[in-house]
């Protein structure tokens, strides 16, 4: 571990914790220190995503009341910035009520592991130089691993609900997040292509010491992650696997009380944590061009953050719901090949880079420039190519399905 | 393995593992068997990060927990009332005879079995070194395994389109 400098510069409060963890380690045994860095970094990661929850829910409310052109929340409190309070308060106080038909071990199990893959991400995710609770030379891989075990704890609430509702949603919820990994994983790709490590600490390490951001080196590499992120944390517009207006409330149709409160919280925290690996990854973490040495580095972080997750609340105001297939189609046809077709690019400049030993203040903006036009022209291609053909598909009345030849289940041949 | 934490590590991850990987045989209601086996493969996850095998550790999640036991959830939930009614099987005496046959080879060989210790400690970084060797000294396995890999989606695609 690297302590920038002594433990009362609380621009990194990872000083003042390494300082308190050495002293500790003068003194006890060789695993306190461990335990207690364990501790503390868990209980500051969760005290830190409580009060973010608290906040986020009520500027969310607030900015979907301003972009639907209502009010929002306004009663409790000063604008209601006590909403999110009373509503904590009604969740814990509200009957969580259990189905008689339920599995009743794996229904109670699911609400408590669903907020646990978002809190372990958090886990590897540097607020700092000094201030990461786990500093893995895997990192990316470990977001990678963690953002594929999400499923279970929704496959579980869905099939343990004993209802078909929960089941189609857990289902959909399913198959959504097994189709959009592999565009997203292919998007982390093309980080790791140019940093040359796993390890989240030296991918901002990258970015300060070239003086760039990934985004503006993976332009198209940043569209896949945040579209396929908003797939993963399932809200609006691709909230498929609880559309409300088709299937309840999907995988949570037979939860209430806190039961219900623990996926509301869940989902956020995995809101939190795609914003906050948007942030690191492709926004360059804790640091800001130089502003860092005067403005401690988490601000920096949490500045970014809060904007990425933003980006999620204006979506969700903007934007309708997709239907099933249109999304399982986006991440197969397009978001997949434009994936694979990034990575070739960039593979290959960071091959004529090495290779020919090429100054990086002159490479990297040209590299940023051509990423550039290579993302605009392939959306715009490969819309044209998925589009070709289209309008004639659409019906200009109402017609039976089976007059367009589609397969009619039931009725087949 | 001379520190306590480790050891304390061990024991409690193998009870987990082994734990865990009894209850998927003992169990009657198969999605419960299949959310065992997930406790299982992590556990498995955690002994591999006590030997410091740090890629081997994420990529058993990524894989076993993440991809396969999805897997195995949709074929049970494809499967018609695979979570009731499984009532006794004519194998059970014959698997049980096989499992203790196999637990026996397996307990006999690691006993008798002259161990060699580590001699070089902990490795640092294993991501770094396994991409070296998959992309230089075995690249030709590496590509055949890709390759098939392809072929196997090809034929699902094959498999059920309609026309």
């Amino acid at each position: 571990m690297v302590f920038l400098a002594e433990w009362w510069d609380l621009r990194d409060l990872g000083n003042a914790v390494g300082a308190f963890l050495e002293w500790l380690g003068d003194r006890g045994p060789d695993w306190l220190p461990y335990t207690a860095s364990a501790i503390i970094g868990s209980i500051a990661l969760l005290v830190f995503l409580l009060v973010s929850l608290l906040m986020v829910a009520w500027v969310e409310r607030r900015l979907l009341g301003r972009i639907q052109a209502r009010l929002g929340p306004n009663r409790v409190g000063p604008w209601g910035v006590f909403q999110s309070i009373a509503d904590a308060i009604k969740m814990l106080t509200k009957e969580a009520i259990t189905s008689a038909n339920a599995d009743r071990w794996v229904f109670w199990l699911a609400p408590i592991l669903v907020a646990v893959p978002a809190l372990m991400v958090f886990a590897v995710l540097p607020f700092n130089e000094g201030m990461v609770l786990a500093d893995l030379n895997v990192g990316v891989l470990f977001l990678v691993a963690i953002g594929s075990v999400t499923v279970i704890p929704v496959f579980m609430a869905g099939w343990s609900s004993n209802n078909k509702f929960s089941m189609l949603g857990a289902m959909r919820e399913v198959a959504m997040l097994i189709s959009y990994e592999i565009p997203q994983v292919l998007a982390l790709l093309g980080v790791v292509i140019f940093t040359n490590t796993m390890r989240l600490n030296g991918i901002v390490g990258w970015q300060d010491e070239h003086n760039t951001w990934l985004v503006f080196l993976q332009p198209l590499a940043i569209l896949i992650y945040f579209i396929a992120g908003a797939v993963e944390i399932n809200r609006t517009p691709t909230d498929l696997a609880e559309a409300e207006s088709e299937i309840v409330a999907g995988y949570h149709t037979e939860y209430s009380g806190i039961k219900f409160g623990m996926f509301w919280v869940g989902e956020y925290f995995a809101g939190f944590a795609i914003a906050a690996i948007v942030a690191t990854l492709y926004l360059g973490g804790w640091t800001l061009w130089g502003l860092e040495e005067w403005v401690p580095g988490w601000i920096i972080f949490l500045v970014k953050l809060y904007a990425v997750f933003w980006f999620f609340i204006w979506m969700r105001g903007t934007l309708p719901r997709l239907r099933i297939d249109q999304l399982m189609g986006f991440a197969w046809k397009f978001l997949l090949p434009l994936a694979l077709i990034n990575i070739f690019f960039a593979g290959l400049e960071v091959l004529l880079w090495q290779e020919n030993d090429l100054a990086a203040e002159v490479v990297l903006p040209v590299f940023a420039i051509a990423n550039l036009a290579l993302a605009v022209g392939l959306i715009v291609a490969w819309a044209q190519l998925l589009g070709r053909g289209r309008p004639e598909w659409r019906p200009t009345r109402a017609r039976l399905v089976k007059e367009l030849g589609a397969v009619v289940y039931g009725q087949e041949g | 393995m001379e520190d306590v934490g480790s050891i304390v590590a061990f024991w409690v991850l193998s009870v987990i593992t082994v734990g865990a990987a009894l209850m998927v045989v003992a169990v009657r209601n198969l999605i419960h068997a299949v959310l065992f086996l997930i406790l299982s493969f992590i556990g498995v996850a955690g002994l591999y990060l006590t030997l410091s095998a740090d890629f081997v550790a994420i990529a058993q999640i990524l894989i076993y927990a993440g991809a396969i036991s999805v897997l195995i959830l949709f074929a049970v939930m494809l499967t018609p009332r695979a979570a009731r009614d499984n009532a006794e099987t004519f194998l059970q005496v014959p698997g049980l005879v096989l499992a203790a046959l196999v637990a026996v080879t397996m307990g006999a060989i690691a006993l008798v079995t002259d161990w060699s210790e580590a001699t070089s400690g902990p490795m640092s970084e294993t991501a770094e070194a396994i991409g070296e060797a998959l992309l230089d000294k075995y690249v030709l396995p590496f590509e055949i395994a890709s390759v098939v890999l392809l072929a196997a989606m090809v034929g699902a695609i094959v498999l059920v389109r309609e026309d």
